[in-house]
Order: C-alpha cells, then structure tokens, then sequence
C-alpha cells in the first residue's frame, strides 16, 4: 500500500486500483474540533480536484477534494454518529471513503509523506 | 413553591471547571439571575389575557385539522411574561450596554432621534395595502432615500426591497443574470475573492452561476493579475467586497472593472464596509455595476440578533432597467407614484421580478433617512474618516502585543485584523475571546476572514471615544500578554461569566433541539 498526499492536506492510501482518502492530521488541527463530516454518496463518480465532500468544524465548513478520479465504494458510515474520528484518527478509522480509481496515472502528481511533511513545515 | 428550573439543569461547563461558587436555593447569585425556559415557567391554567367564550362555535368545518388535544402553551401572568423577557434581556450583550467589537458588522451606537423619528405614528403605523394616496408621505421617505443612496454611491438607480446584506447580493446576481438573458449571453462563471464573505460564493450559486475562486496577494488583497487572466467569454462578473474583509480598500477596483467589462462581464461590490467609506468613494466611479448597502449598519437600525436588516442595491446605468419593482417615482404634481406590475410594462418592462411581498423594510428607510439628514454630507464624511481613524488606533495601539498580518499593508479601513502568532503554545484565538467576556466586552468575530490563522477582525467603529477605545485596548494588551506568556487561567475564561466555557464542540455535534425529551 502506498499513501500520498495533496497540497490541500489529502491523503490517499492506494492498493492495485482501490484507494481510501481522508484529511491529513496537519488538516484536522487546523481545522480543530469537526463536528460534521458530508459523505459523497457511495456509488458516485468523482473527478480529480472535485468537491467530494465537506467537514465542518467549530471554526469553518471545508470542501474535501479528491485526490484523483474515480467511483465512489464506500462511505465511512462510522463518522455519521462520530465526527471526532477525524480528529482523533485522521489517517486510520477517520478515513472517509474508499475510492476505484479511473487511472493510476493520475497519482503521478501528489507528494509522497516526505515531500508532504516538508510542504507543512513550509507552511 | 417550586425553586426556579426545578429539573436543576446546567450547561455542561467543560473538564476542569472549578464548581466552587455558593450555591443558592433559586441558583441566582444576587443580581445575576437564572431564567428557566418559558416552558419551563408557569402552567397551562394560567394566563395574561382574558379570551372570550369559545361555545356555539361551529368547529365541522376544521374536519380532521380539528384539535384533539390542548397545545402545550406556556401559561404565564403578564408580570410573569414581562419578567422573563426582561430578565433574558439583561443576560444579552448590546451596544447600548459598551463597545460591540464585531468585526464586518458595524456594531455602531443608534442614534436616538433616528429612533423617535421610525416611531412616528404616520411612519410606524401604516400598512403596505393602504390606497396610495394615503400613504404619500411614507413613499416620499422611501422615494427620497433612494435619491440619497443613489447620490452617495454615484450609481444610476436603486432596488430599495432587499432585507439584509445576502437578499440584496441575491438581487443584484439575479439583475446581472437578467442582463445576460436579455442579450442571450450565456455566461455562466461568477469569480470570487478567497477572502470573500461566505455568504458571496453562496449567493452566486444559489443564483445559477458557476463559482470560481481568486487568490488573494501576500499583501491582503486581490490578485488582479490572476483575476485578469481568469476573464473570458464564460466569466459573467465579479464579486469583491470593498473595502475587503482583511479591512484593506481594493486599490484595484477600478482597474479590475474596466477589464471585466472589456471582457462582457458585470461587477457586483459587496457593501458591507460601506461605512468606511461614506462620503468619499462613489463605488459608481469605480466601475461598479451592483452593490448593496447594509441600511442596519451604516445608516443606524439595531442589528444583530437575527434582524432587521435592510439591503438596497444601487444599480449601474447597465443593470438598472432589469431591477426588481416595486420602484417609486415622484410625479409632476408632487405625488409619488408605486410602480408595480400593473404599471411595469410601459415603465419597467424588463423588471426582473420581486425580491419581496411588500415594499421592504419601512422602519429602516425612515431610520436610514433621518440619519442622513441629520448627518448631512459633511457629517457623513466624518462619520467614514472617524471610524478609519479609530480602527487604524486599535491597530496601531496593538500591534506591538498582537500580530497583524497586514500591518505593514499600510492604514487599514474600519477594521483592524490580528493573528494567533505569538502566542504560546497551545493558547488560541478562543482563549483571548473568552477572555474578553471576563473583561465585559462582546468577543471580536473570530476565525474570519479564514485567510488569517487565528483570525481576530476588531471593528471599533466612529461611535466610540478614545477613552472607550483606550480601555478597550488595555483589556486586549492584557489578553494578548497573558496568551503569550501562557497563562493557564486564560485557557479557562471567562471565569466571571453567568456560564464557563461551554462546550461548544458537543453542542455542534450533539445539539439538543428540544427543550425536554
């Protein structure tokens, strides 16, 4: 399994051609306690840099994006009745849906955890 | 007797708060008083009003609609509902109480004769389905406002029925797409500054447009450069708030207009910080084709709260014929005339529609308009300069303890805008706000614009003195030296509040919203 990262706090975690997606845990202590996660529907085509989903936190409501293109399998259905997996969580059970990929190519352009971390301490 | 909220519930006050007070038999703590929901008071047999007898009332024709059961209704004596009223109102934060630093909401003291004035019986007591004819001197406000308005932003006409800050956004996108109909252009992209009001983005979708953001400039404004080259045959206008949410004016503006027009797009101006610039800018001449003015901010209503608003758009030459009725016009003999949709097709054909039943918000006109008579123009004038000139005290009072990011950005307009920088580790924005509330001030707004880390946007207004303006900055110094020398007992604030620090986190995410289960 490889994970990769977006330069907006993204991360995907890929398998062959299936891959999950949630926020970084840069993301979630920025964004400080969510209290609301917008699921995309499971079963929904997603394009690369789509909205695919919103987090609400007590400071602001922010989009998701996808980190590339694709299907949507599964929704996290945990963080319905528990939003703070987010927080406590955010790159285990606070993922937030899993993903087919249309195209593997498309992951050519995403960072990987050291180009990641170096682009936070940028920050 | 029952003791006040009998079933002794309280606010979760969060980990760690001291539960060290006295406690009383009613939970007051002497002149602070508990107040139980108006449910929670009184009984169902009880009442402030004598109703008369409902018998031989023929109760058929409600069928099933019938009411089996009696409403669950508080029952209170009119002392009882007087009291409980009060009693809340004493537990609110107003301006009338001190200094109201909400930034980008122009919380600015109301003067009283605009008060007397929208009281006035013939003002106050008329209905919108009265015959015209009696009710000319309330259209003659209405009427003489929208001169005024039109005058004081330098645009070619005005929609006066938009009820608050988003209507009137809303107004305006829609006489923008209305425009674009008429000529069959099918433009569909609104661009959007980052730093933009959320409302802006929202009020553009809402609309049918299509949303793109622009970035902002390290500087705190837009990025012009990038907003020019975003233009093209799909882009149907802007959005830019001026002066902008970072409290900085848009030098650009005009440049930024003559180019979206150059390329068939219209500009919309978010007005909300109108009142930094009253009297000195005429939004008109900087190109702008649509911008609303917030009548409850710079033109004196009590706002907040939930209402009232009010929020004319002033319309370019380009947008005006496509503006929503009803408009007034004053005839040869004097009169003024409604034109509504049986007057619109020879007058107003390409009326776009209605933003409201009526005719807006009257008690605001009659506010708006008497402050600005009483003002006059020079007064006006003062009244942008003088709220610069506190705004840019509180920045520069304040930068040494606080940093502002665009400090050096040159003078900011009517609001002065902090970080989080500097302070000591694990101390946040919230920790300062709260802290504000133990020094007996309403929090600054907090975490916008979202471009900010930490952001704190003080909007100190003309209506304040320097003594009120110099005490307020001690509390903030104070504040801000606690929170970067890391003082625990600011973590806590406010200690001195009716409530400690609510979780507003479980409220988010577990809200109750129903008084009993």
């Amino acid at each position: 399994m490889t994970r990769y990262f977006t330069k907006d706090h993204e991360w995907i975690a890929v398998e062959g051609d299936e891959a999950t997606v949630g926020i970084t845990d840069y993301a979630q202590s920025q964004l400080g306690d969510i209290t609301f996660v917008e699921l995309p529907a499971e079963g929904s085509e997603v394009g690369k840099g789509d909205s695919a989903s919103v987090v609400d936190s007590v400071k602001a409501a922010s989009d998701v994006y996808a980190p590339v293109s694709g299907k949507v399998t599964v929704a996290n259905a945990a963080l319905e009745d528990q939003p703070e997996l987010v927080n406590t969580d955010p790159e285990g059970e606070g993922w937030l849906w899993k993903m087919a990929l249309a195209d593997t190519a498309e992951l050519e352009g995403l960072m990987d955890e050291a180009a990641y971390q170096a682009y936070v301490a940028e920050l | 007797m029952n003791a006040i909220n009998p079933n002794g519930w309280r606010p979760s006050m969060g980990e760690g708060a001291p539960d060290n007070a006295i406690q009383t038999f009613t939970g007051n703590r002497a002149l602070q008083l508990e107040e139980a929901l108006i449910f929670e008071l009184g009984d169902a047999d009880r009442s402030g009003v004598d109703f008369p007898e409902t018998g031989g009332i023929d109760m058929s024709a409600l069928g099933p609609m019938a009411r089996a059961e009696r409403p669950e209704l508080p029952g209170l004596s009119e002392p009882e509902t007087v009291r409980h009223y009060t009693r809340l109102s004493r537990q609110n934060y107003a301006i009338d109480l001190g200094l109201f630093p909400l930034g980008s909401c122009t919380m600015k003291h109301n003067p009283r004769l605009d008060e007397k004035v929208a009281r006035m019986p013939g003002f106050a007591d008329v209905h919108p389905l009265q015959p015209v004819h009696t009710v000319q001197g309330a259209l003659g406000v209405i009427n003489e406002l929208a001169h005024w308005l039109i005058e004081l932003t330098g645009m070619h006409g005005v929609a006066m029925t938009p009820k608050a800050g988003a209507h009137g956004e809303l107004c305006g996108l829609l006489c923008i797409r209305a425009a674009l109909e008429a000529k069959g252009d099918p433009r569909d992209v609104i661009l959007v500054p980052e730093s933009a009001h959320g409302t802006n983005p929202a009020t553009a979708a809402f609309a049918g447009f299509k949303v793109e953001n622009i970035p902002a400039t390290p500087d705190g404004r837009v990025d012009t450069a990038a907003l020019i080259a975003r233009l093209g045959p799909d882009v149907a206008g802007v959005m830019i708030t001026n002066p902008n949410t970072c409290g900085l004016f848009e030098r650009d503006l005009k440049t930024i207009a003559d180019a979206v027009h150059a390329a068939g797009g219209y500009v919309y101006c978010d007005g909300a910080n109108f009142n930094a610039i009253v009297g000195r800018v005429r939004p008109g001449d900087l190109g702008v084709d649509a911008m609303h003015i917030n009548l409850h901010k710079t033109f004196s209503t009590p706002h907040g709260g939930g209402g009232p608003g009010s929020g004319p758009v002033v319309l370019s030459e380009a947008l005006s014929p496509f503006g929503p009725l009803p408009f007034t016009a004053r005839q040869a003999d004097g009169s003024i005339k409604l034109i509504e949709e049986e007057q619109a097709h020879d007058e107003h054909p390409q009326a776009f529609g209605r933003m409201c039943a009526f005719h807006g918000q009257m008690g605001m006109y009659t506010r708006a308009l008497a402050y600005i008579l009483s003002h006059g123009a020079d007064g006006l004038r003062q009244v942008s300069g003088d709220a610069v000139l506190n705004a840019n005290y509180v920045l520069r009072s304040l930068e040494d303890v606080l940093d502002a990011p665009f400090g050096a950005s040159g003078p900011c307009m009517h609001e002065a805008l902090f970080s989080d920088d500097g302070f000591a580790e694990g101390f946040s924005t919230n920790d300062l706000a709260k802290g504000l509330i133990d020094e007996g001030y309403h929090p600054m707004t907090v975490y916008f614009p979202l471009v900010v880390h930490g952001a704190m946007l003080v909007e100190p207004t003309e209506t304040e003195s320097r003594a009120g303006l110099d005490q307020f900055i001690g509390a903030m110094r104070s504040l801000a030296e606690r929170a970067r020398a890391g003082d625990e007992l600011l973590k806590s604030a406010p200690h001195l509040a009716p409530r400690r620090r609510l979780d507003e986190t479980l409220a988010a995410r577990k809200p109750k919203l129903v008084y009993k289960d």
